[in-house]
C-alpha cells in the first residue's frame, strides 16, 4: 500500500471520527447553527474554529515547504476569481443545507449510523452532481 | 436573548480540532485540499481531477469507518434527528449541485479556504451560511420542520 493511500485513511478515520464527536451528524443541530434568528445553536462555531485554527498553523507550514511530504508537488486550487457560478452555487448549496440539515461530510458518515435516511440523502446529493456534470461539467 | 444552553461547545471544539489535524495531514502530507464534496464526486467516478481515485476512495471509506467507531465505543451513540424524505430528497438535489457549481462545501471553503485566506472562500462561506439562515428563517416562518 503506498503511503499517499495511508496519510488519506489516517485522515479519512480522524475527519469521520471528529465529524461524529462534534455534534454535526445530527441534521437537527446543524439547522438550529442556521436557525441565528430562532433558538440558535452555537455548536457548529466551535467545531469551524477549532478546525481553522488547526488548519491556519498547518497552511503557514505548507508556505515554507516546497513539496509535501509524500509527493513531489502541491495539488491546490488557485483560481482567485470571483464569479457566478461561486456565488451561485453557494446560494443553492446553503438553501439545500439547510432543508436537509445536511451538508457532503455528515450526510456521508451518516451512512453508517442511520443507513436508510442517509442513502436517500446521498443519492439525491450524487443526481445533484451528475445533473451539474451533464448541464454544464467540464470534466 | 439566544438560547444557548443545547449547544456542545467542548464536543465541537474537540471534534473541530480532530478535524483539522485531518486537514492538515492531507495539505501537508499529500499537498491536497480536505474538501469533501470534490474528493465524494472524485470517489464516485463522476469528476476526474488530478486526485488519484485510491486517494479519494481511501479518504471517503476511511471517513465512514471513523464515524462508525465513535458509534461503536459510545455509550449512548451518535445523535442524528433526521427530517423527511421529502427535505432529504430536496436538500440532497441542491447540495450536490451547488457544491459542484460552487467548487466546494463547508469543508473545502469552511475549513481549507477560509484558514488559507483564499477570497473565493471568504466569499462563498458567508454567502451559504447566510442563504441557508435565510431559508431556515422561511421553513420557520411557513411551520415546515421535521
Amino acid at each position: 500500500m503506498n503511503r499517499e493511500l495511508l496519510a488519506a485513511i489516517l485522515s479519512g478515520l480522524l475527519f469521520g471520527a471528529g465529524l461524529a464527536i462534534s455534534g454535526m451528524a445530527d441534521p437537527v443541530r446543524v439547522r438550529g447553527f442556521l436557525d441565528i434568528f430562532g433558538n440558535w445553536d452555537s455548536t457548529l462555531v466551535f467545531v469551524m474554529g477549532g478546525a481553522v485554527v488547526v488548519m491556519a498553523v498547518a497552511w503557514v507550514i505548507q508556505g515554507k515547504m516546497s513539496a509535501p511530504l509524500l509527493r513531489e508537488e502541491f495539488s491546490l486550487p488557485e483560481t482567485a476569481t470571483l464569479d457566478v457560478p461561486l456565488v451561485a452555487g453557494a446560494i443553492i448549496f446553503g438553501i439545500g443545507w439547510a432543508l436537509a440539515g445536511l451538508c457532503p461530510g455528515p450526510a456521508l458518515i451518516g451512512l453508517v449510523l442511520v443507513p436508510t435516511s442517509a442513502f436517500i440523502f446521498v443519492l439525491a446529493m450524487l443526481s445533484g452532481m451528475g445533473i451539474y456534470q451533464i448541464t454544464m461539467g467540464r470534466k | 436573548m439566544w438560547e444557548i444552553s443545547n449547544a456542545m461547545p467542548i464536543q465541537g471544539f474537540i471534534g473541530g480540532i480532530m478535524i483539522g489535524i485531518a486537514s492538515a495531514i492531507l495539505l501537508i502530507g499529500v499537498g491536497r485540499i480536505a474538501g469533501i464534496s470534490g474528493l465524494f464526486g472524485r470517489a464516485s467516478g463522476l469528476t476526474r481531477t488530478d486526485t488519484p481515485w485510491k486517494v479519494a476512495a481511501g479518504f471517503i471509506v476511511s471517513l465512514l469507518v471513523g464515524a462508525w467507531i465513535v458509534q461503536v465505543a459510545s455509550n449512548e451513540g451518535v445523535v442524528t434527528r433526521y427530517p423527511s424524505e421529502v427535505l432529504l430528497v430536496a436538500g440532497g438535489l441542491l447540495v450536490g449541485f451547488g457544491t459542484r457549481l460552487g467548487s466546494g462545501c463547508t469543508s473545502g471553503h469552511g475549513v481549507c479556504g477560509m484558514s488559507r485566506l483564499s477570497r473565493r472562500s471568504l466569499i462563498a462561506t458567508p454567502i451559504f451560511i447566510g442563504s441557508g439562515t435565510l431559508t431556515v428563517a422561511l421553513m420557520n416562518f411557513a411551520g415546515i420542520g421535521q
